[in-house]
Formats: C-alpha cells, sequence, structure tokens
C-alpha cells in the first residue's frame, strides 16, 4: 500500500470577474510516495505545491481526478489521526500560549489531560521551544511560530507528514534542526511529504523528488536516477603541464574553462565532445601527469532549472 | 460531535482574552450603574427608567459582542489560515462550524450573566434605599424576577443573531456580514409590519411576497418584552417557551445552512 498516491489530480480556478475563465492551477497530477520515503516536491514559486497540499488536506476540492493517503480517500476523517500537515508560513490564535495551543491540538486527537500535556511538553522541546511555551503567540517571531507549526504537527504521532515550506523562516540553525528532525521522522518509519524550493534541503534530505512547474508535473524519480547520467563534461586535473600546451588545448575547443592551481598545475574543465583521454594523451607528450579525472554532473539545481524551463506553459482557458 | 465542546472552550478563551470584549462588558456595566443617577433626574419614574435603560444595554452590547466576534470567528480563521491546521485534524467542518458557535454562545451567556448581575445589583440597590411608601407606588417590585424573562428572550435573540452572523462570514467579508447581520436584525424589529402590509396592497402578487418574507425573516420583535415587565405587565410562560422554540427552530436553520455552504467552501 502506498502512503499517497493521486489520479489525475485537477484543479481549476475562475480568474476573472467580468470575463471569468478557467485557471489551472494544478493539471492532471499523478504520483505515488511509498511508505517510509522522505518525498520532495519541488517546483518555482506559483507552481502548483501548496495546491496539491490543499487538495490533499481536503482545505480545497478537486476538480477531477482523486487522492489516497494510506489507501483511504482524503475525505476520510478517521484517515487524519494517522496524517501531520504543516502549512506553508503557519499562523495561529494570538491569545493562547504554545503549551495552550499543542494540549488544544492534542485535545482534537482525543487524548486526555495527562497525555494532552505530556506530548506539549515533549514536542516543544523536540522543537527547541523553551521558557516562551507560556508567552501568548503573538508575541512569537515568524521562525518560532514556524517551530511551533512543527509542533503541532506532530502531536499525533503521525505516519505520513506534509510539510509545505518548513524552512521558510529559519535561520541556518533552524534549518538544520529541522533538516535532523525529518531524518528522525524518517528513521522511525514516517513518510515525510515536503514541499520547498529550496533544492539543497531535498539533494540532503530526499530519497525521490516531483518537480512540478506551471500547474504539471514534469519529472519524477528517485534523485540518484535523475542526476546519475545527467553529466555534462569532465574535471582534469593535470601537474608539469604548459600554459602554451593549456592555450591550445582552448584554442582548438578540447576546453571550454582552464584555472591554474599552481606554478604548472591546472584544472581543466572539458565539454562532453572532447575525449579525455586523447587530450591526456596529448598533454602527457609534453610531460604532463595525471592528478585527477571526475565526470562533472549536474546539481539538482541545474536539472530544476532546465526542467521547469523546458515546461509548458499554463493553461488558461477561454471560457466557451 | 467529542471536539465541538473542545473547539467551543477555545473559542471562550481567546474571546475572554480578547480587550474588545472586556471593553464592551465593562462599558455596559458602567451604563447599568450610570442609570442610576439617569433615574434621580426624574421624579417618580426612575426605577422604571433603570429597568429601561438596564435591560436595553444588555440587549444593545449583547448585540454589538454577537455581531462584532460572530462575523470574526470564522473570517479570522480563514484570513489568519489558522483553519489550515485545524481542518488537517480529525475533525468535520461541521464539527468546527458548530464548535465556533457554542464558543460564541458560552462567551454571550457569561456576559449576559454579569451584566444582569449587574443590573440586578443596582435594582437591588434602588430598592433598599428607599422608602417603603415609595417602594408601594412602583408597578413592580425594584428586583423583579419576571424580568427575567425579559434577559432570557434577549439571550435567545442574541444566540439567533450569531447563528446569522456566523451564517453570512461562512461566504462574505465581515464588513458585508456585519451590514448583512445587522439590517436583518432590523428588519426583524419591523417583521410584523409584513403582516399587515398584505392587507393594504391590491396585487396578490405582493401580498403573497410579503406573507413570504414575513415567514421567511426572523421576527425579532417576538423576543422583545421589555416594556411589558418594566410595566410590571406579566408575560406568560407560555410565551416565552414558544418563542424560544421558534428562536431554537429558527438557529437551527441559520446553521444547518452555514455548515452546508461551508462544507463546500474551498480555502484558496
Amino acid at each position: 500500500m502506498d502512503a499517497i498516491r493521486t489520479d489525475g489530480l485537477t484543479k481549476h480556478y475562475t480568474v476573472g470577474f467580468w470575463r471569468p475563465r478557467p485557471y489551472v492551477a494544478l493539471d492532471a497530477l499523478s504520483l505515488t510516495v511509498g511508505q517510509g520515503e522522505v518525498f520532495g516536491f519541488l517546483g518555482p514559486n506559483g507552481a502548483g505545491k501548496t495546491t496539491t497540499l490543499k487538495l490533499l488536506m481536503q482545505l480545497i476540492f478537486p476538480t477531477a481526478g482523486r487522492a489516497e493517503i494510506l489507501g483511504r480517500p482524503v475525505g476520510d476523517v478517521a484517515i487524519r489521526r494517522r496524517v501531520a500537515y504543516l502549512p506553508e508560513n503557519p499562523y495561529f490564535y494570538d491569545y493562547l500560549t504554545a503549551e495552550e495551543l499543542l494540549e488544544y491540538f492534542a485535545g482534537l486527537f482525543g487524548f486526555d489531560a495527562h497525555e494532552r500535556r505530556q506530548r506539549a511538553a515533549r514536542l516543544l522541546d523536540e522543537v527547541g521551544i523553551g521558557a516562551e511555551r507560556r508567552l501568548q503567540l503573538r508575541k512569537f517571531s515568524k521562525g518560532m511560530l514556524q517551530r511551533v507549526g512543527i509542533a503541532q504537527a506532530l502531536v499525533n504521532d503521525p505516519d505520513v507528514v506534509f510539510l509545505d515550506e518548513p524552512m521558510s523562516g529559519l535561520d541556518p540553525l533552524g534549518r538544520r534542526d529541522i533538516r535532523q528532525l525529518i531524518l528522525r521522522l524518517r528513521d522511525r518509519g514516517c513518510t515525510v511529504f515536503f514541499s520547498s524550493h529550496v533544492l539543497s534541503d531535498a539533494e540532503a534530505l530526499c530519497s525521490r523528488v516531483a518537480i512540478l512547474a506551471r500547474g504539471r508535473l514534469v519529472a519524477s524519480g528517485l534523485l540518484s536516477d535523475l542526476l546519475a547520467f545527467q553529466v555534462r563534461g569532465w574535471e582534469l586535473v593535470v601537474h608539469n603541464v604548459t600554459a602554451a600546451a593549456v592555450e591550445a588545448a582552448t584554442r582548438r575547443g578540447d576546453v571550454v574553462q582552464a584555472i591554474q592551481l599552481g606554478a604548472d598545475r591546472y584544472s581543466l574543465e572539458l565539454p562532453l565532445t572532447t575525449a579525455p583521454e586523447s587530450l591526456l594523451a596529448a598533454l602527457a607528450r609534453d610531460g604532463a601527469q595525471l592528478v585527477s579525472l571526475n565526470p562533472i554532473r549536474d546539481t539538482l539545481e541545474d536539472y530544476f532549472v532546465r526542467q521547469v524551463a523546458a515546461a509548458p506553459e499554463r493553461q488558461v482557458r477561454t471560457a466557451s | 460531535m467529542t471536539v465541538v465542546p473542545q473547539i467551543a472552550v477555545n473559542v471562550f478563551k481567546e474571546s475572554v482574552r480578547d480587550k474588545i470584549l472586556y471593553n464592551l462588558v465593562v462599558f455596559a456595566v458602567l451604563l447599568i450603574a450610570v442609570s442610576y443617577l439617569l433615574g434621580q433626574l426624574t421624579a417618580g419614574q426612575d426605577i422604571k427608567i433603570i429597568k429601561d435603560l438596564g435591560l436595553a444595554a444588555i440587549a444593545t452590547f449583547g448585540l454589538l459582542i454577537a455581531v462584532f466576534i460572530g462575523i470574526g470567528l470564522v473570517w479570522k480563521e480563514v484570513e489568519r489560515k489558522s483553519i489550515y491546521s485545524l481542518l488537517a485534524k480529525p475533525i468535520r467542518r461541521s464539527e468546527f462550524v458548530l464548535g465556533k458557535y457554542c464558543g460564541l454562545a458560552l462567551t454571550l451567556f457569561v456576559n449576559v450573566s454579569v451584566m444582569t448581575l449587574a443590573f440586578y445589583l443596582v435594582l437591588a440597590y434602588m430598592g433598599w434605599r428607599e422608602l417603603p411608601t415609595v417602594r408601594a407606588a412602583w408597578p413592580a417590585p425594584a428586583t423583579d424576577p419576571e424580568m427575567l424573562k425579559a434577559v432570557v428572550l434577549i439571550f435567545v435573540e442574541l444566540l439567533l443573531v450569531t447563528g446569522i452572523a456566523l451564517f453570512f462570514s461562512t461566504f462574505s467579508s465581515p464588513f458585508l456580514s456585519a451590514s448583512l447581520t445587522l439590517g436583518l436584525w432590523v428588519i426583524g424589529h419591523f417583521n410584523s409590519d409584513l403582516r399587515q402590509f398584505e392587507t393594504v396592497v391590491n396585487s396578490p402578487v405582493a401580498a403573497w411576497l410579503a406573507r413570504g418574507l414575513y415567514y421567511a425573516l426572523p421576527n425579532f420583535a417576538a423576543f422583545d418584552v421589555k416594556s411589558q415587565v418594566v410595566y410590571g405587565q406579566p408575560v406568560a410562560a407560555q410565551y416565552v417557551v414558544l418563542t424560544v422554540l421558534y428562536g431554537a427552530t429558527y438557529l437551527g436553520l441559520v446553521l444547518a445552512a452555514a455548515v452546508t455552504i461551508f462544507s463546500r467552501r474551498d480555502f484558496k
């Protein structure tokens, strides 16, 4: 059983007052996320990530398609006992303290007063909210609210966690804490589905990613598969090479960029069209020695930029 | 349905910590106290002035609390997006609406109780300091328990106004919700005129429309027995029971409509 499954999930909004027309916020999204996975849901702003999360949380209703969590339709209230959700830029009740908020939310899952207090205390410790837990939430900074948001999401020991831009508003220490928390959730067997446009977080945490652009799924799969064969050149480091030999290779187009590392030591970037062994042989004839040869692979960011740029324009249909 | 009381308690907790509510209640209690001074300016009518002003203060400040907190209940949650975290928990949207409503009803109950207590304390003081000969001339005793019937009906009216405010706030902005609720409250106090209207028009369509509106719009005038209790005229217990039942039925319909609309709403 998949942790999350969507089939042709679609959401249209109507835009324009005088000439209303449908705006496709999400177009036939089909994806599956296995149990225990940390799944990165990536895309630029306005790609449809939050729309997808809201559909999965039933905060909005789909125009077409269906979605399931742990084999049950998302409309099933009972499934929410096993699910957690952190919205983007969470906001809570001004006049409640962090402690009261967590106890209130724990109460909605039916925990008794003792259990509510224990859970609130444990989770606030876990996200690093100390004595501030007795302050009203209107006095909290954005970063502290984000931490409280994460704590409230985990109040039911969920099996599936949805995090919408969890690193938003956090300082570097906060980001590190949340990354560690996500890894702890994974180690506990929890499925984590998080949306982000911060690719380094996805690269550090996710086993699989999906990239959404203009409301459409443009790529998905194992991070290692997506990036493994995307070699875009070679980095050749040579010793005992002359500047003249490097210049000659550059003029021939065998080298894209040359960086001098020492008196006679260079790092050369070769395009895919250059066979590294031929260039190395040519340089070796003048006495050059090989130090290292490595493929230059795409980062997730390179891959992401390429996929997003190639995505078709979003459909904004004229009402007929 | 077990989550409804928890949502209600949270609304109550939020409301009692809100300074706006304190200000309204303190102002109402002050007005009731000041009514004693106003009573001193009139010859022989002082007890009626105090009763009139006191009941009017309970009704008016109760209305302000019902409308201005009622319209913000759902709107604030949606606008500030705190509803996102809440609806992700195992609760139905109907439970959310009912919990919000019950929370405000609880807030109103406490506020009306505080205002009524202040009202009776002023009246008790008045009764204690007057001579028995003056007291004998009053149409009803100072702390006449009959006035509680007026207070009960004011409270039921406020519950209905809150329900209507909540209904409008499930699909419109606070300004529009407040305008529509207050508009309906004013129309509701002149509802009986619609009944008369059909007797003075010739057009059967207009008469049918007037009758339809009479039945469809809330009859708030029915909840107003302030004049009767101030002048010591009896209010039948049966009338109070029937009016409460009318209010409860209307409230049930309004809340059902609010739940239906809210359950289909997209939170963009």
